[in-house]
């Protein structure tokens, strides 16, 4: 992690969005996005310009689902587990996948750092049912074969 | 105008600007069952214990209502029985039930509240978890699994003492009080001030103990056990050893400590003259070189630690003091070693504290003695001290008083007042104030730094020189006059700062007490002050006698303290 230049970037959005409490959720938003997570190196930064501490900070990163402290894989796989993905057999895809790629509720992301998957409560896909997405892009009526094959693809990608 | 008037359980309660129902309820004499409301603390509305029902029989928290001229509400009904009864079997349900191995069991207010609400039977399974224990300060232990995240301790600690340490993580039925990233709380800017455990209302957050250590020194026939008792102690223990609340017990805590084994037993205020006369010294050694100002003081082990982590820029500016504790300890250590009847011996020295960070001053390198041992080797709040005498089976309200042991058996009214905010400036007016007659210390009395408020400002004449002075209480307090001053918006020549709200009397060390025993507490010191022959530290004769017989020489290396001043 080059720190420095989490800092300056940091430095940016505090800019932006103002140094006030207020501000809080928008300046991890937008590092979040950058960094896909929210590095343990900025908390101590954002205590320091923002006037708050890292407790506090460390409670909203925590409370938002949204909010990642650890770093994520090339593929993010989010799989929807809203109520339509739910009733039409999301979770047979979810666990499939963490089969193969040896995660669990607690490890999201490979060690190779290929994959993270995580779950999401609603795509806002639910015609396409169950849907998952790979970095932003959805896959319609998904099963769990193919959500192997999906990954097959991915690594072959990479 | 005509008074605005609330029913209360149909009796009429005029609204006197009380900011929330609950105020008048307890106006009309009804003690509301609460977890999470505490006055001085901002309002969070979480426990749900002190709903009140309307005409309508809508429900409103007490706590977070505001007062409506011509409203009506019961605190007392069906509904609102069931409720309360559900809350608490709900809290039980996921709550520790070892009831008689935790410390907090005679303060509990979860216990208080389930045995007062006749909570016979819980209907749900226990899903009380293994205790998660965060044993990492000397200051403190937490229990995140008797917590109930009322979270009085995480509000203390942000809002009245800006130190930030912990807040609440996570979410839903996995949040839990923590620190960032959940590292232990040694590891955090945790001062050490204890005040989350004074506002636990479970035995989620507890100060650490040393009791055992001090027994087995006391058990040890080779060991000499000498205590130290600090101001606020005695008017501390009184209402938990069954006498009436914040009388000064200083005799009886000596006769009752002598009892249970302590060799030798003093009083800390006589290490507080020591203090008085070398920060006074160094206040007008300030004043002579002109600065640096302000000049802060330095007794407050938890204000020194916020200074280090907040402030690292004004350590220059706090005073090189030990505080009254390392300066007698300093003293007690050199004078027993060099004793012949008890050369040879190991010396245990026992400080008795209203205070948990004086846990943590006691081990910090700067104390360390030439030969590597700690100058304090076991701090024993007045909590641990009650818990001692309750132990031993002491009749502590029948037991006759004695005094303090000799040498250093003087001490003076100046060294008592230490034990509440406003104390040390006062002793050290005393001290400066060429006037030595009773109407300048009358004068110095009157000057404003008296008062149990958390900010207090004066200007003190002495000589030719007017003397700007500001007292806080409370880390909270201390920071922002630190902006005031860093601003350039106010000038002082000497601010004194304690970290607990009013003074080392409302310690985390010191019993659970209300603002109203706790001013009882600060009335009593300044009694005793009334009550002591000697005002004035510098005519205390312990104390010439400590100078020239005891520590001649080595008193600067005694009584003064260098902080390493850490690089961010």
């Amino acid at each position: 992690m080059n720190v420095k230049e989490l800092y300056q970037k940091t430095d940016g959005w505090l800019d932006s969005f103002g140094r006030e409490e207020r501000s809080l959720i928008a300046v991890l938003q937008a590092i979040q996005e950058e960094y896909s997570y929210l590095p343990r190196e900025v908390f101590p930064y954002l205590a320091k310009e923002m006037n708050l501490n890292e407790a506090q900070i460390y409670g909203v990163a925590t409370f938002y689902e949204n909010f990642s402290l650890e770093a994520k894989g090339k593929y993010v796989i989010k799989v929807c587990d809203g109520t339509a993905c739910h009733v039409r057999k999301s979770v047979p895809i979810l666990n499939k996948l963490r089969q193969e790629l040896k995660l669990d509720d607690g490890r999201k992301t490979t060690d190779d750092q290929l994959f993270t998957v995580e779950t999401v409560s609603c795509l806002g896909a639910c015609g396409l049912a169950p849907a998952l997405t790979v970095n932003g892009e959805v896959h319609a009526a998904m099963t769990p074969e193919k959500a192997v094959a999906l990954l097959a693809e991915l690594r072959r990608e990479a | 105008m005509m008074k605005e008037y609330m029913l209360i359980d149909k009796i009429p309660v005029p609204i006197e600007g009380e900011k929330n129902i609950l105020a008048l309820v307890q106006k009309a004499g009804i003690d509301m069952p609460t977890f999470c409301y505490y006055s001085e603390l901002s309002v969070y509305g979480a426990c749900r214990m002190c709903m009140v029902e309307d005409d309508r029989g809508n429900m409103h928290a007490a706590c977070s209502t505001p007062p409506k001229a011509g409203m009506s509400v019961v605190t007392n009904s069906a509904r609102l029985r069931k409720y309360r009864k559900n809350i608490l079997e709900l809290l039980l349900a996921n709550h520790c039930r070892d009831c008689t191995t935790c410390e907090k069991s005679e303060s509990c207010r979860l216990k208080e509240l389930a045995r007062r609400f006749y909570i016979e039977d819980v209907r749900f399974p226990n899903g009380k978890t293994e205790p998660e224990r965060d044993e990492s300060s000397v200051c403190i232990s937490i229990d995140h699994s008797k917590c109930i995240l009322c979270g009085d301790c995480v509000r203390m600690c942000n809002e009245v003492q800006n130190v930030g340490a912990i807040s609440f993580v996570g979410r839903g039925s996995k949040m839990e009080v923590g620190t960032a990233f959940k590292v232990p709380i040694a590891n955090t800017q945790c001062v050490g001030c204890g005040q989350c455990s004074a506002v636990c209302p479970t035995g989620a957050i507890v100060v650490q103990k040393n009791v055992t250590r001090t027994w087995e020194a006391i058990y040890d026939p080779n060991t000499v056990v000498v205590a130290q008792i600090a101001p606020a102690v005695r008017a501390g223990v009184a209402k938990e050893l069954g006498e009436e609340n914040g009388v000064i017990a200083a005799g009886k805590i000596f006769a009752a400590m002598r009892r249970m084994g302590f060799n030798h037993v003093y009083d800390t205020t006589t290490g507080a003259d020591l203090t008085v006369t070398e920060e006074a010294a160094e206040f007008l050694e300030r004043l002579k070189d002109d600065g640096p100002f302000p000049m802060f003081t330095s007794c407050c082990p938890a204000w020194i630690r916020y200074a280090e982590n907040k402030h690292p820029e004004l350590m220059p500016n706090i005073s090189t003091c030990r505080s009254p504790m390392q300066m007698f300890g300093s003293v007690i250590k050199e004078y027993f070693e060099h004793n012949e009847k008890t050369a040879g011996k190991r010396i245990f020295s026992v400080a008795v504290m209203p205070c948990t960070a004086k846990k943590y001053e006691a081990i910090r390198p700067e104390f360390k003695r030439p030969d590597g041992t700690d100058t304090i080797d076991a701090i024993i709040t007045t909590q641990e001290l009650i818990q001692m005498i309750h132990e031993a089976g002491i009749d502590f309200k029948n037991i006759s008083p004695e005094s303090s042991s000799m040498p250093f058996g003087g001490t003076s009214g100046a060294g008592v007042i230490f034990g509440v905010t406003g104390g040390v400036t006062e002793a050290v007016l005393r001290n400066v104030e060429p006037d030595k007659t009773y109407s300048a210390l009358q004068q110095i009395a009157m000057s404003g730094v008296r008062g149990l408020e958390g900010v207090k400002e004066t200007t003190y004449q002495v000589g030719d020189q007017e003397l700007k002075i500001a007292v806080v209480s409370g880390l909270g307090n201390a920071e922002k006059l630190i902006r005031k001053v860093q601003s350039g918006e106010a000038f002082y020549h000497l601010i004194e700062v304690m970290a607990c709200p009013r003074g080392c009397i409302a310690g985390a060390g010191q019993p659970f007490a209300r603002s109203r025993e706790k001013a009882e507490r600060a009335k009593n010191l300044y009694t005793t002050d009334n009550m002591t022959q000697i005002k004035r530290s510098e005519s205390n004769p312990a104390i010439d006698e400590i100078y020239a017989k005891y520590i001649g020489r080595k008193a600067h290396s005694l009584l003064h303290v260098h902080y390493k001043v850490k690089k961010k």
